[in-house]
């Protein structure tokens, strides 16, 4: 019998094999946008859809107000974010929960997600915006900021709901056996057995709502909630000019990349951890 | 103490009988095994025991009393009967710490030291000391498998349930946890253990009980059962673990 012959030298990748494709690939991007950026250009109210939309003088001078008004936005996404992860939360659990005690619970959160889910985002903002200041009910604040928030956070926590439902579903039923065999009530497996598997698994889910909400929350605007779109609208029926909201559309795009790269890294992250505990 | 007693112990999945009048019974300090073809009932019996599945009509009792006695409080049976799972089913969000300490502090209200202290003697008496912070899914499978006794054992129970546990194992892991099963055996742990390891049962088991279609249909010591059985379907079903290389 024969030693087998030694594996050949791993190759090294080769970087000049990657660059030329990668060349075309930029290459074909070029000519394609630069072909449509012509075309445009070449459009012959180019000039003045130019002036009212990307006229930079306009744009300097909109940013200050577009900009505070994105801070209002931002506030608004944040304190959205807090209360729909809460809030949706309680409604998964009330759902999951067995129990006959919890039956009515149950009943209520299917019928809550089946109405919040079935109506558009927008009207709910204008029903909560317009209507609830409307009843004149004492004690209610009245600030279309107000309701307007409470209209996302109504509406969105029924997806997100459901989307921790789906994780508290895929836990696997031996789970929680071990934890009734150990002695846990329902409401400590649901705590200390399946909600912390249940909310990784929904993590990359829930970073795409994080997004989503993020652009969402410019819906608070037909009810004059001076954010971004709002400040920048102002601007616009004052000059004339749409630069601001191109500024707002950039403003958006500054805060909503970052955060879709970070949400495709979390997914990354987790598929990794995934493989590496089938292996 | 530990003695388990069922008696006339029915179950049906809707409107299919998984368990027909089953009387079983598990002496202090035996280990009963029972073996069957799947869907026999052998597991969904193991079951009944600790009250995963509850039983339709019959009657189940530790030492005497009712298992559904307000005398066990809301955890006194689990406390007592502990199982362990053919998947391990092992918690993946905590290190084997956290999984062995989990009913002692959760449900029973020990102090983190004090069940830790218990927590780290077991683990290091069955070989997993160095262990303690690992993840679970870091581990071989003959490993989770002893993390999951322990963590069954972590409460002090007095009877032991062994659902299969060999049965997801490489065979080249199943040794080691059977030896470990045999050291509970010497230190006169009650149990019982449903398995597909003719040989283990053979060798540990004091008494083997023959399930099939939700009947006990034979039970004999070892030596007498799988060298003569009296059953024609005993004798099927051991010929085909013979033929099958389990026998």
């Amino acid at each position: 019998m024969t030693t087998p012959e030694p594996p050949p030298p791993r190759r090294r990748p080769d970087r000049r094999a990657a660059v030329l494709p990668a060349l075309a690939g930029l290459a074909s991007l070029v000519v394609v946008f630069g072909a449509i950026g012509w075309w445009v250009a070449s459009a012959p109210q180019w000039p003045r859809v130019q002036r009212q939309f990307f006229s930079l003088e306009a744009m300097a001078e909109a940013f200050p107000r577009v900009l505070q008004g994105f801070g209002v936005s931002l506030r608004i996404w944040l304190t959205a974010l807090a209360l729909i992860a809460l809030w949706a939360l309680v409604l998964a659990v009330l759902r999951s929960l067995r129990a006959p005690l919890f039956l009515p619970f149950r009943l209520i959160v299917v019928v809550y997600i089946d109405l919040f889910r079935g109506i558009p985002a927008l009207l709910l903002v204008l029903l909560f915006g317009f209507g609830i200041p409307a009843l004149n009910l004492p004690g209610l604040p009245s600030s279309g900021l107000f309701w307007g928030t409470v209209a996302m956070v109504v509406s969105y926590s029924a997806y997100v709901a459901e989307i921790y439902r789906s994780g508290i579903d895929a836990v696997p039923e031996g789970q929680r056996a071990a934890a009734k065999a150990l002695g846990l009530t329902e409401w400590q497996t649901m705590v200390h057995a399946i909600l912390p598997q249940a909310l990784r698994n929904v993590l990359p889910a829930l970073m795409n709502i994080v997004v989503a909400l993020q652009k969402d929350v410019a819906l608070l605007s037909v009810i004059g909630v001076r954010d971004a779109v709002r400040e920048a609208q102002i601007y616009t029926a004052q000059t004339f000019n749409y630069s601001a909201l191109v500024v707002a559309a950039l403003l958006f795009l500054a805060a909503t990349i970052p955060m879709a790269r970070l949400a495709d890294w979390v997914t990354r992250a987790d598929r990794a951890r995934r493989l590496q505990g089938a292996g | 103490m530990g003695e388990i007693r069922a008696t006339g112990v029915t179950k049906w999945y809707g409107d299919r009988p998984v368990l027909d009048r089953v009387d079983l019974a598990v002496r202090p300090h035996e280990v009963v095994a029972l073996i069957g073809a799947s869907g026999s009932g052998k597991s969904t019996l193991l079951r009944c025991l600790n009250r995963l599945v509850e039983i339709d009509a019959g009657t189940i009792t530790l030492d005497g009393v009712p298992i559904d006695a307000p005398a066990f409080g809301r955890t006194g049976l689990q406390r007592r009967i502990g199982i362990v799972f053919q998947s391990y089913n092992l918690f993946p969000h905590l290190t084997v710490l956290g999984n062995v300490t989990l009913a002692p502090r959760r449900v029973h209200g020990q102090p983190r030291a004090e069940a830790e202290a218990r927590a780290r003697r077991l683990l290091a008496e069955f070989g997993m000391g160095e262990f303690a912070a690992a993840w679970p899914e870091r581990l071989s499978g003959g490993q989770q498998q002893r993390v999951a006794i322990v963590r069954a054992l972590a409460t002090d129970p007095d009877v032991l349930l062994l659902d299969e546990i060999t049965a997801a194992l490489d065979p080249e892991l199943v040794g080691e946890v059977l030896r470990i099963v045999r050291g509970l055996k010497d230190r006169g742990m009650t149990m019982a253990i449903v398995t597909h390891e003719m040989g283990f049962a053979r060798d540990v088991a004091d008494r083997v009980c023959v399930l099939d279609a939700g009947r006990i249909i034979e039970e004999a010591p070892p030596a007498r059962l799988f060298a003569a059985p009296e059953h024609p379907r005993t004798r099927r079903f051991l010929q085909r673990m013979t033929e099958s290389g389990r026998l």
